[in-house]
């Protein structure tokens, strides 16, 4: 079976600055995959050739089999894509707005459904101007799905939401991932793409520099775990690559348990700051005159 | 759904966010007609002459012309150079929906809101200000080809135009220069006490021709006379609007833009 997205040797430059470095990607069938990097990395620039917005300078693109770069307007009928902002509807309904993108696709699917997953229900008839930043975010979701696409994508979808909002917002995506949806989804969230993410793709200066599921991305199942504990009153902790062997010393020596026992592998934001340590250019302050 | 269908689709969604947009429906939909209200009744004295031309028979036809600029190039200015940053014309598409469609419902806008605004204003002008209206076929069919010639161009020309600026300041972009040429092509002002080089200056510009076709239309033949050439020049009028509309077709689809500047 082909990858939902082939991606081979991709670059973008814009003046001097190669934007895009020869990045390689495979987004198979019906996963959710999660582009994380840092701003600059070329994450936004990617995701627009991807979705045909924009025009590449060198290398193979494919997404569902097609050249995003002059693809037929069939093609967009199979995608759909989650923008940044909605505007331009404010004087509208979700239902009008929904009703009329809807009828752009071939096999759409049905508003009142897609309004009720998206948790639009209460707002349907209401002007878009007076809904909320989180329901204006999920009704973009709504106009993102209604056409019934294969693929999703879905750029930076939670900047600004409330805990409660993000959790409800990842369970709608999770609802349409478990219905076979194939999802590209760029953050700045590493909770989010270790939440909903079945593979993370770490980019910065224009290339991948990790992949692998958010679990075991850059080496944390097996890499150093810290072991912490506490002796007579003082806490103590160490890290190590042998963790279970380091449990076991301890336990052996206070005899049973150990006090305040803790062992931590690197969370994934550990792990992503420490990759893309090496591309991040620490912002200096400027020191006013 | 095939494109024509899409495109009646597109125009009802147009005719619904226009007729929502308050600042829409005043300034350019029902603009001409208070103006027209507004000048008949404060100019009323000055125009007393028994078997003359009553105040709102001669700001008539300027306001037709300003009802057709209105709603086709101002309209689509606005709206287009708005959309084009507001990311609407990106989310449309990256829906299948072919471009023509989105086209095709700025033109039903444009001829729904414009004829409608001329059959309010001339039962206005007929009924509240008893301005008697033409009678013969020519002067109905001189009134179709200018109204006709000029929303196409206007249409066309705004869409164009929208490319020059971005939302934030189109409307000061559009606005002012609309504003002066209206007063130096014989809108606001009789086109008479234009002086002579303003009216040269307004000759370049459609407006002055629909203003004058308009008047040909509207106003005792007597009144010719008083047009740039001694006459009303109906042919030329025409000629110069279909080449400004024929001209703005071809500005317009070679500047458009889907996206902001730095994007595809």
């Amino acid at each position: 079976m082909t990858a939902a997205i082939r991606v081979r040797g991709l670059t973008k430059t814009y003046g001097d600055h190669r934007a895009v470095d020869g990045l390689d990607l495979d987004v198979h069938h019906g996963e959710v995959f999660a582009l994380l990097g840092p701003n600059g990395a070329g994450k936004t620039t990617t995701v627009e050739i991807l979705e045909g917005f924009r025009g590449r300078d060198g290398g193979e693109v494919a997404v569902l089999g097609t050249d995003p770069q002059g693809a037929p307007r069939g093609w967009r009928d199979r995608i759909g894509i989650v923008l940044q902002t909605t505007g331009g509807l404010d004087l509208l309904t979700p239902r009008e707005a929904l009703r009329s993108t809807a009828r752009c696709y071939s096999h759409p699917r049905d508003v009142d459904e897609v309004v009720e997953a998206t948790g639009l229900t209460e707002k349907v008839d209401a002007r878009i101007a007076g809904l909320s930043g989180g329901q204006k975010r999920r009704l973009d979701v709504a106009l993102g799905i209604v056409g019934g696409p294969e693929l999703l994508f879905l750029d930076e979808p939670t900047t600004g939401f409330d805990p409660q909002a993000r959790r409800d917002f990842w369970a709608l995506i999770r609802g349409l991932a478990e219905d076979g949806t194939t999802i590209l989804l760029t953050t700045h969230y590493l909770d989010e793409a270790e939440h909903l993410a079945d593979r993370v793709g770490v980019i910065a200066a224009g290339a991948l520099l990790a992949l692998d599921t958010p679990a075991a991305l850059g080496g944390r199942r097996t890499g150093e775990a810290t072991v912490s504990w506490e002796d007579e009153g003082v806490p103590r902790s160490l890290v190590t690559a042998e963790p279970t062997a380091e449990v076991a010393r301890l336990a052996a020596r206070f005899g049973g348990e150990v006090p305040e026992l803790t062992v931590t592998r690197p969370s994934l934001e550990d792990t992503y700051l420490g990759l893309i340590a090496p591309h991040v250019t620490t912002a200096t302050e400027e020191v006013p005159a | 759904m095939n494109t024509l269908a899409l495109g009646f689709d597109r125009t009802a969604l147009e005719l619904r966010m226009y007729s929502r947009e308050k600042e829409a429906v005043f300034f350019s939909f029902l603009f001409p007609i208070l103006l027209l209200s507004l000048f008949s009744v404060i100019f009323s004295s000055q125009f007393d002459d028994p078997g003359g031309m009553t105040a709102g028979q001669y700001f008539l036809p300027g306001m037709v012309a300003a009802g057709v600029v209105l709603t086709s190039f101002q309209t689509m200015a606005l709206s287009v150079a708005t959309e084009r940053d507001d990311g609407t014309l990106k989310r449309l598409r990256s829906t299948p929906m072919p471009p023509v469609a989105y086209f095709l419902g700025k033109v039903g806008l444009v001829a729904v809101s414009s004829v409608t605004q001329m059959v309010l204003l001339l039962v206005v002008a007929r009924l509240a200000f008893g301005v008697e209206l033409p009678t013969s076929p020519d002067r109905w069919a001189v009134f179709a080809a200018v109204f006709l010639l000029g929303l196409v161009g206007g249409t066309v020309l705004g869409v164009a135009y929208s490319s020059l600026s971005t939302a934030r300041s189109i409307g000061a972009v559009v606005i002012g220069p609309m504003l002066v040429l209206q007063f130096i092509s014989g809108v606001y002002i009789g086109w008479d006490s234009v002086p002579g080089w303003l009216q040269q200056v307004a000759a370049v510009f459609p407006l002055k021709w629909i203003a004058q076709g308009m008047r040909s239309v509207f106003f005792p033949d007597g009144m010719a006379s008083t047009e740039m050439a001694g006459s009303w020049e109906t042919g030329r009028t025409l000629l110069v609007l279909a080449a400004w509309a024929v001209g703005g077709l071809v500005l317009c689809t070679r500047t458009f833009r889907w996206s902001k500047r730095g994007t595809v």
